[in-house]
């Protein structure tokens, strides 16, 4: 039976597709095997600044509009599990591991003040069995790989949210709230790729395309579209379905936060969208229809109710939770629009929100970590005991809001002409309006910390040291740069929502 | 359990087997039903009834929690270490024809057999470190008052 066959080899470069969740994924599984708690740290953040080089050299090949594909184990798709990397999921990678390499520093110094030692060796391990499977999901091309990876990277997020627990012990629900609501997406995620299954008989995203294209509409098809979007929804935290984040987002590590924050519901959006416009394209009338009436009403209610809720919040890290539900809402209003400019604003929003989201987290952390608390009572007047910190809180918080100058105000202005493009005025008003709701809720911050006299822990806080301010401030500096060269981030967004929406991820025939 | 002399006996004489059986299936898994999962689970369960009979201290003296936990990252690292040999041979990750260029099928072999080694390690780990943690909780009632 033995059959000769020629081999090319492959060079260093064919494999980077594989390379940038490998790196990570098998240092996970090395800093337990070393055991040694000095060593976690180092491993964790080479390994994240490797991927993230990878990332990079990924996003540079394929801004062009080339589409790279990899074959697990030799085997050729649609039966082998195929890596499809294009300029959209790119992009995502570059963020995750950008975001990844730029906390983890910031990581180091939280995560020895918030959790006890004997834990530092697993509070790593599982960081990077999180991150790569969040690269995970963001690289395959094969819907069940899709799911098998957001089981990698959601199983170790309630590990690590649960590792809040030293310093509040309702972590430990609120970790467990989000593994009934993961799991149940998780569920449903599964259940409408079965049905996909069923009605193509093929996993490969692309394959599976192509099927539907032939079949055209039928009920199964439907099924397993409400079945996905409801599932990724749970993951996305899509307003009514984003009861577990404000918990898990406020008791979590402050590192933890920053990194979930700017990353995890970024690559459920990323995984929507790949659902949404490359597998069920955007010729598939029933998908237009729930976008329409479904997602973007919803995506409106979050940007006004998620907003109003984060005013009343009398605690930092809950009420930017709460804005993180209002800024997702203005990521999927980009995607609902279904138009090229619409769909550019929800990708470059999804990457500048990362940011500043990052930023802000980070500053939280810095606050926490000489202050005690995240509450307002307890930071009052922060801002002339810890001026650095304070001072990159207040750039975050101007890009949360969109104020010209800063990366929140490009994706919010693109959002806006992609809105007026379709003729819809009311929505873009609705747009500025709700970013009036970001100012209310910024200004108690900057009120908080500047203009409160200074008192009980913040007024004998010291300035954070200088490995969370200088994590701290390139991010803040990124929310500034980014707000003045679009070059990067509209540019990859553009060519990713032309991708997305050709449908480009069908097989070359 | 002191006093079930049966049961102890008994389990003296199966533990041994059942380790032989994990075996089996471990290697003849490519050949017949079974594999590194079926297998680890199996090899799970000779700890755990040793465990079960003479207790969680003296099943912990011939299998330290430290133990465990390097086992359950090991398999993982033979798996994946098993691609990343045949993507330094120039082929694709986890193309097991790598290591017999000419016969691929007989590389995919060797390769499967690797791999389910890994699940194996991995399996047993943590089917253990699963009991470990149950069986490690402080009981209500403590094993005498029954």
């Amino acid at each position: 039976m033995a059959s000769e066959v020629t081999h090319t080899a492959a060079t260093f470069a064919d494999h980077l597709p594989v390379l940038q969740i490998l790196v990570p994924f098998i240092a996970a599984p090395l800093t337990v095997l070393i055991g040694s708690r000095a060593l976690a740290w180092p491993i964790a953040f080479v390994s994240s600044a490797i991927a993230a080089v990878i990332a990079f050299a990924l996003l540079m090949k394929t801004m062009g509009g080339e589409v790279i594909s990899y074959h697990l184990g030799g085997w050729a798709p649609p039966l082998g599990i195929e890596y499809r990397v294009d300029a959209a999921n790119a992009f995502v990678l570059l963020l995750v591991c950008a975001i990844s390499t730029i906390v983890l520093p910031f990581a180091r110094t939280s995560v020895a003040a918030e959790i006890p030692k004997r834990q530092h060796t697993l509070f790593y391990t599982a960081y990077l069995l999180c991150f790569a499977g969040l690269l995970g999901v963001a690289v395959t091309g094969d819907a069940f790989n899709v799911f098998v990876f957001l089981e990698i990277s959601s199983l170790s997020t309630y590990v690590l949210i649960a590792q809040g627990s030293y310093r509040d012990k309702r972590a430990l629900t609120a970790a467990f709230d989000y593994l009934m609501m993961g799991t149940i997406g998780a569920t449903f995620f599964v259940i409408g790729i079965g049905l996909l299954y069923m009605a193509t008989g093929t996993l490969n995203m692309a394959d599976i395309a192509d099927r539907i294209a032939e079949q055209g509409s039928n009920r199964t098809v439907r099924s397993a579209f409400a079945f996905i979007v409801v599932g990724i929804g749970l993951k996305v935290a899509i307003y009514p379905l984003h009861l577990w984040l404000p918990n898990s987002y406020t008791f979590a590590p402050s590192a933890v936060t920053a990194f979930l924050a700017a990353t995890a519901t970024k690559v459920a959006i990323y995984v929507l969208m790949r659902f949404v416009f490359s597998v069920f394209r955007p010729d598939f009338s029933f998908a237009n229809n729930t976008l329409e009436f479904i997602i973007i009403p919803f995506a409106i209610l979050a940007m006004f109710a998620a907003s109003f809720i984060a005013i009343f919040q009398s605690d930092f890290k809950r009420m930017l939770a709460y804005s993180s539900i209002a800024q997702i809402g203005y990521i999927l209003l980009g995607i609902g629009f279904l138009t090229q400019t619409g769909l550019t604003a929800g990708i470059s929003h999804l990457f500048n929100h990362g940011i500043t989201k990052a930023a802000l987290f980070m500053g939280v952390g810095a606050l926490v970590l000489r202050t005690g608390s995240s509450f307002y009572s307890r930071l009052e007047g922060a801002g002339r005991t810890m001026p650095w910190t304070s001072a990159a809180v207040v750039i975050g918080g101007l890009s949360l809001i969109g104020v010209p100058g800063t990366a929140g105000f490009i994706s919010k202005w693109v959002l806006v002409q992609a809105a007026l493009e379709k003729g819809w005025w009311p929505v873009a008003l609705l747009i500025v309006a709700s970013s009036l709701l970001a100012v209310i809720y910024v200004w108690r911050v900057i009120e908080t910390l500047y203009l409160k006299p200074a008192t009980g822990d913040a007024a004998t806080a010291t300035e954070a040291p200088a490995s969370m301010l200088i994590p701290l401030w390139i991010m803040a500096a990124a929310c500034i740069y980014f707000g003045f060269d679009t070059q990067i981030t509209i540019g990859a967004s553009q060519t990713a929502a032309q991708g997305l929406l050709a449908g480009a991820v069908g097989m070359a025939h | 359990m002191h006093h079930h002399l049966i049961l102890r006996v008994v389990t003296k004489l199966l533990v041994g087997t059942i380790i032989l059986y994990a075996l089996y299936v471990q290697f003849h898994g490519d050949y017949s039903p079974g594999g590194g999962f079926q297998a680890g689970v199996i090899m799970a369960v000779a700890f755990i009834l040793y465990g079960v009979v003479f207790s969680l201290a003296s099943v912990q003296q011939v299998f330290p929690p430290w133990l465990v936990h390097k086992l359950v990252a090991l398999g993982v690292l033979i798996y994946a270490g098993t691609g990343v040999v045949s993507l330094f041979l120039g082929y694709n990750y986890l193309d097991y024809g790598a290591f017999t260029p000419h016969h691929p099928e007989h590389g995919q072999h060797y390769g499967i057999l690797v791999v389910e080694l890994g699940v194996g390690v991995t399996v047993t780990g943590v089917m253990v470190a699963i009991y470990y943690a149950f069986a490690g909780r402080t009981p209500v009632i403590s094993d005498e008052e029954w």
